[in-house]
């Protein structure tokens, strides 16, 4: 009833190709941005922003970038936790050797950073494919994990290359507290994510799209698949780099390389799936899913078992959220292989002809 | 020279341990097209059982030798590997038939979760050893050719020989036997096998179960080597570059490609680890196998990937 395009005419170009075409989605839209900006800090708690906000949007911001990278190039990578380590720890070194260096140019300059790193790696993506790739692109994740490690340099000759950072700014002001951690990472997130949408809907985005669907024909259509595919990673690792220094500076403060383990590539590559491959949308849902689901269950089973009337010890609890992580994720792939973003888009399918079906 | 040999001939049984975890890989693939994420929690999950069963069957039953005990784990560890496979084809791959790749790998990815949280609740989480009566001392040999001889480790000659026997024995399995040609047939093709009536949903069963027993053995003979614990589940990590260098769908791949991942590995930490601070061996082999993908991408033994518009 609400949800219509009816008597929304385009009379320009411009206004067909805008990125929210219906009204109502542009309100929703604005509506949602002016939640988070203004009504969030009202609500939420220290412990909510710490805990499940920043880590959320950060997470979201990384699962930007590998959905680049693995949804709309096709190109699987589990070799998103050595990105945003090389972000995490370029930036690191930037802001540690350059005195008064601000945050933000820290963050891209560790962004470009992973940039090079990502193109490092993406190299084999030019002769290997699919699982193949997917398994080669853990040589830069174990790379990163001892270079980190062994190279003393890279960590400011730190021991077991733990670092810390304090004194953050930005535009002068104090980064501190909860709040402003929450709002830089919203900034950051909201202004890449603007940037992400537009290019995937640019030429270079439809190259990507055209090499995932099909790279021999989009090749013979005179698409490069060199040029294509390295940029895809140069701009999905420089998204994840800046993710990962996020990550490091904003919610860590103090990381040792074993932060971004394979664990967390794996992580970020669930939330692709999860979330729906190629929807700049997806990665929000699924990261939502990823990161709030373990929170979930770690505050959700000592309960249960406490209604139940038997103890259960931390390493049960911890069993028992693999457990049901795992099963979570295994049935989620069966009812909805194509993530969330799918049933999203069913929904606006049915809101539209809601009430009436017929 | 000694020493080269020594380095030499621990990497080939190195290789040997790595090629029994990527068999398990390599056999899963072929047979439904499936990237076995699982296969490390599977080795965890079969060494716990494994583990766990040899501890418990001496205070259940009374039987007091070790040789009994350790046959009769490894019966009811291979009795839950079965139910591990079953379950995982009746829940999950039964539903995800002719989804993309990635899909299907995010699924054992998930099942991996799923395994390691199970194995550790059911079978404890503590560190346990696999006592199989592997003798541990270290002998010489080839005395008489070089000064002080060569010294080979007798546990990891064992380990090498009992994993020798099991791909013959696979090999036997799947050459002589109608379900092991039932298995190629599949591997082949799965429509024209589906057409000639071998039913799928039983190979893909049977395929998993053999996988089953192939991480009971990778996992005995890692947990009598490491201690069984959490870390073993990593495995395959270390195994993943023998799979990729061996070509995802070649059995004679997964073992030769253990061998030079073995071997390289070994080599490398020896005599390049010193210069750069040491500890490469693990993305070492992933480079290598990186070179050698760069030359033949779909591995040294794969079948070639032929692209059609």
């Amino acid at each position: 009833m609400f949800y219509r395009e009816n008597g929304q005419f385009k009379t320009t170009y411009r206004a067909d190709q805008q990125i929210l075409p219906i009204r109502q989605d542009r309100i929703v839209m604005a509506l949602l941005l002016v939640f988070a900006v203004a009504v969030v800090p009202m609500l939420a708690t220290d412990y909510f922003f710490r805990a499940i906000l920043i880590p959320f949007l950060i997470m979201s911001l990384a699962a930007l970038g590998v959905n680049i990278l693995v949804g709309y190039c096709g190109q699987i990578s589990l070799g998103s936790g050595a990105f945003m380590a090389v972000g995490a720890y370029g930036a690191y070194n930037f802001f540690v050797r350059i005195p008064g260096l601000p945050l933000i140019p820290a963050l891209v300059l560790g962004g470009l950073c992973a940039t090079v790193f990502g193109i490092l790696f993406g190299l084999p993506s030019l002769r290997v494919k699919g699982l193949y790739l997917a398994v080669a692109t853990l040589a830069a994740q174990f790379f990163s994990d001892w270079m980190f490690l062994r190279i003393k340099w890279l960590t400011n000759d730190s021991p077991s290359g733990s670092v810390s950072v304090s004194d953050l700014q930005v535009f002068g002001l104090p980064i501190d507290s909860a709040l402003s951690k929450y709002w830089l990472c919203l900034g950051v997130l909201v202004m890449i994510a603007l940037l992400a949408k537009n290019l995937v809907r640019s030429a270079v985005g439809r190259e990507w799209m055209a090499i995932r669907d099909m790279d021999v024909a989009a090749a013979v259509i005179g698409i490069r698949p060199m040029y294509a595919k390295l940029s895809a990673f140069a701009v999905s690792s420089f998204i994840v780099g800046v993710a990962g220094g996020l990550w490091a500076f904003v919610y860590l403060g103090a990381w040792e390389p074993a932060a971004f383990s394979v664990d967390i590539s794996f992580r970020l590559l669930f939330m692709v799936i999860i979330g729906g491959m190629g929807s700049i949308l997806g990665g929000f849902l699924g990261a939502a899913f990823i990161t709030l689901l373990p929170i979930a269950l770690s505050q959700i089973l000592p309960a249960l078992a406490g209604l139940a009337g038997f103890e259960i010890s931390t390493a049960g609890v911890s069993h028992a959220e693999l457990m049901i992580f795992g099963g979570l994720i295994v049935w989620f792939l069966i009812v909805e292989p194509h993530g969330l973003a799918k049933l999203w888009s069913i929904a606006k399918q049915k809101l539209r002809l809601w009430p009436f079906p017929h | 020279m000694a020493f080269f040999l020594e380095t030499l001939l621990g990497g080939l049984m190195a290789g040997m341990l790595y090629s029994l975890v990527a068999l398990g890989f390599v056999l899963i693939f072929k047979a439904s097209g499936v990237f076995n994420f699982a296969q490390g929690a599977m080795v965890l999950f079969g060494a716990l059982s494994m583990a766990r069963f040899s501890e418990w069957i001496p205070q259940w039953t009374g039987v007091d030798s070790l040789l009994m005990a350790n046959v009769l784990a490894f019966a009811m560890a291979a009795v839950v590997m079965f139910a591990v496979a079953w379950a995982v084809e009746y829940l999950v791959l039964r539903h995800l038939v002719n989804q993309e790749g990635a899909t299907l790998l995010m699924a054992t990815l998930g099942i991996a979760y799923f395994l390691e949280g199970l194995g550790q609740t059911l079978f404890g989480s503590s560190i346990y050893k696999i006592d199989i009566g592997m003798p541990k001392d270290p002998v010489f040999i080839l005395e008489g050719m070089f000064q002080g001889g060569v010294l080979v480790n007798k546990e990891d000659f064992y380990a090498a020989l009992i994993a020798a026997a099991l791909v013959a024995l696979l090999t036997v399995f799947f050459q002589k036997t109608s379900t092991g040609r039932a298995l190629r047939a599949v591997a082949d093709d799965h429509q024209a096998a589906q057409s000639i009536g071998i039913p799928l949903n039983r190979i893909w069963v049977i395929v998993w179960c053999v996988a089953g027993i192939v991480a009971l053995v990778a996992g005995m003979i890692w947990g009598s080597k490491l201690g069984v614990q959490f870390s073993l589940a990593t495995v395959a990590l270390r195994a993943l570059p023998v799979v990729i260098l061996g070509g995802l769908t070649s059995v004679p791949g997964a073992i030769i490609g253990g061998l030079i991942i073995g071997v390289g590995e070994k080599l490398s930490e020896v005599y390049l680890g010193g210069y750069v601070g040491g500890g490469i061996e693990i993305w070492f082999a992933y480079v290598l196998a990186l070179g050698f993908l760069l030359i033949r991408p779909q591995g040294l033994f794969g079948e070639k990937i032929i692209d059609r518009v």
